[in-house]
């Protein structure tokens, strides 16, 4: 029930004790400000671990294949283990509802390519379609390699957009001829990646057609894959150590042999980076907690104070007939009121603060400092209650003083 | 109006306890003007709570308006107080960041009535006390012998059926003290029962009756030449 009656009485009291009233906001504002701050911050910090960390699809496996260490059924050590086009059929048959995206790889590293007298050294990639997901290439025009360009082996080629400043500078690539070590390939779609400029000076091609270009017979350098997205990070982790246990009883190698079948998981470095950002979370989660506790304190001791201060006067208010009910809600009104606005205006000059760091504090690794909606409204939320709580205590006992002790107080 | 029977109150100080009251009994009349003398330690201001209802009692019967008083809690005492009983106080008791108007006006606002009227009220009363053109100032602009006006003018507001003043003229000079008890000599010929506290022979001189205390009983309860006269 609104009371205005009430209401101007509290904003007399809070007017005519100016001192009293900034003392307190003071406090209650500056624990908002400083935890909006480190909110803030701390969710920078986040921002720039989720993007250095988001180079390729988190939920990536790569197959790559090297020299035994072991000697393993009657065979040496030292031998050299080689995927070829068999190995794609037997992991797709085997593995078929794990995995989601699959692409073998050919890679031809420095590889000249040349148009009307512009040249560079890129590395050139023989893929699937689905290598664009796996990479999370970001086709900008045109359109990546297509199951029928493997069918075809046309001498077609995506370019990254680094490929294209540096060949085209502002003319644009798509439609154009480029030689590649001397052949002629058409450019059919550029793309960016997320993963920065090194990820945009790729040249992909069909992968029928380098592995006919580079390689003997059927022959490729590693095979890539996403694992089903529907897996847990631990399932994942179990496929990708079964898969690993059924290339190495193909391929006859030691199960113990680390270096001959390698079997790289993304979710592995998941693992870890869900580990980190529970810790980041943790601490400022914990940091925060700490300084809204810590202002909770801050405003109690003031509110203390402040009846104590007011004792004379609650007195006089007892004697002239104010029952407890009324001068306890007359103080927790009082303390949720100053709360309640000290407390936005913390938070809103945070907010702002935020707003105006932006990026510029990217070289510390904070990256668009903010924080979410929830965080803001649970914040003062959280400040009305312990402005109730804060007000309530000293209230309780201010009105529990008998009126001639309050009275007789100088 | 007041009736007192065999009232004690004792004090705890440490393992001990100070008795202060040893069984009382006093009968004040609607309409009475009474003093109640003694030194400091007599137990005087003791008994001006209890009557009060600022403090308790510990056995003995109080009846206030005829009313039986007895485990009162905070509440029912602050309504009984805010209907029955005006205060004055040595010290004034003033809100200090409030103007004179607003200190009048505030038992009417725990009486809940509307702001406009009771400023209304207050501002009646402080005309009585000669007061209306100060009714903007803070205590602080104001002499001490206009602060107690503005005391007087509390009490009254609420038209209370006993004002209780303790020692109201303790920190005023000769002059401005004539003046309040002047004052309350007018408001007691208008029907009102006073009860003063006081150690001042003076004072006392000038209510109608006299009752001394003197280590927590009455030495003696007598009217004066005043009341003879009236």
């Amino acid at each position: 029930m609104f009371d205005l009656d009430r209401w101007i009485e509290i904003f007399q009291t809070i007017s005519k004790n100016k001192l009293r009233t900034i003392l307190s906001g003071f406090t209650i504002a500056f624990a908002i400000l400083l935890f909006t701050l480190l909110f803030g911050i701390g969710n920078g910090l986040k921002h720039t671990f989720e993007r250095d960390f988001a180079r390729d699809a988190q939920n990536s496996v790569y197959i790559n294949s090297g020299v035994t260490t072991k000697p393993y059924k009657g065979l040496q050590s030292g031998r050299r283990v080689q995927f070829r086009n068999d190995d794609i059929k037997f992991i797709n048959e085997k593995f078929e509802n794990d995995i989601q995206y699959f692409s073998p790889n050919i890679q031809r590293f420095n590889v000249q390519a040349i148009y009307k007298g512009e040249q560079s050294n890129y590395t050139v990639r023989g893929v699937y379609p689905d290598y664009q997901p796996l990479e999370e290439a970001i086709i900008e025009e045109g359109r990546f390699i297509s199951a029928l360009d493997i069918k075809n082996k046309a001498k077609v080629i995506a370019v990254g957009k680094m490929v294209e400043k540096d060949l085209f500078g502002s003319k644009g690539a798509l439609g154009k001829d480029i030689s590649l070590d001397g052949i002629s390939y058409k450019v059919i779609g550029v793309f960016s990646d997320p993963g920065g400029d090194n990820d945009e000076r790729y040249i992909y091609t069909p992968f029928s057609t380098a592995q006919s270009m580079y390689r003997d017979y059927d022959e490729l350098d590693y095979m890539g894959l996403t694992y089903n997205p529907k897996l847990s990070i631990d399932q994942a982790l179990a496929f990708s150590g079964l898969l690993e246990k059924t290339l190495k009883e193909k391929h006859s190698v030691d199960p113990r042999d680390q270096g001959a079948v390698r079997v790289f998981n993304y979710a592995e470095g998941a693992k870890n980076v869900q580990q980190f950002m529970f810790v980041i979370n943790f601490i400022i989660i914990f940091i925060g907690i700490g300084t809204l506790i810590a202002g909770i304190i801050g405003i109690s001791n003031i509110m203390v104070y402040i009846v104590k201060e007011r004792t004379k006067e609650l007195g006089i208010r007892k004697a002239i007939g104010a029952t407890p009910t009324s001068i306890i809600s007359m103080i927790m009104l009082e303390s949720i009121f100053i709360t309640a606005i000290a407390g936005y205006s913390g938070l809103m000059i945070g907010i702002f603060v935020l707003k105006s760091l932006g990026d510029s504090l990217e070289k510390y690794f904070i990256l668009n400092p903010s924080v979410e909606t929830y965080v803001v409204v649970g914040a003062t939320i959280i400040l009305i209650i312990a402005g109730t709580i804060a007000g309530y205590i000293p209230a309780k006992r201010a009105a529990q003083i008998k009126p001639i002790v309050a009275l007789n107080d100088e | 109006m007041i009736k007192i029977e065999k009232l004690h109150k004792s004090y705890p100080i440490g393992k001990d306890s100070l008795h202060v009251l040893k069984g009382l009994d006093l009968h004040i009349k609607e309409g009475e003007f009474v003093s109640i003398m003694g030194s400091s330690g007599s137990g005087k201001s003791t008994l001006l709570n209890i009557i009060g209802l600022l403090d308790t009692h510990d056995s003995g019967n109080y009846y206030l308006n005829d009313q039986l008083i007895e485990k009162l809690d905070e509440k029912k005492a602050a309504i009984l107080r805010n209907k029955f009983l005006g205060f004055i106080f040595q010290s004034f008791n003033l809100i200090t960041y409030k103007s004179a108007l607003e200190n009048v006006a505030l038992p009417l606002y725990y009486q809940g009535i509307g702001r406009k009227e009771r400023n209304e009220i207050a501002m009646k009363y402080l005309e009585k006390v000669e007061l209306a053109d100060w009714a903007n100032h803070l205590p602080s602009e104001l002499s001490g012998g206009q602060k107690q006006r503005v005391a007087v003018a509390r009490a009254l507001v609420t038209k209370p059926k006993v004002i209780l003043a303790d020692e109201p003229t303790g920190a005023l000079d000769s002059v401005t003290s004539n003046a309040v008890m002047d004052m309350l000599e007018e408001i007691n010929a208008e029907g009102m029962t006073i009860l003063v506290i006081t150690h001042e022979e003076d004072i006392a001189e000038r209510t109608h009756r006299i009752v001394r205390l003197k280590d927590g009983i009455i030495t003696s309860d007598e009217r004066t030449k005043k009341s003879v006269s009236v």
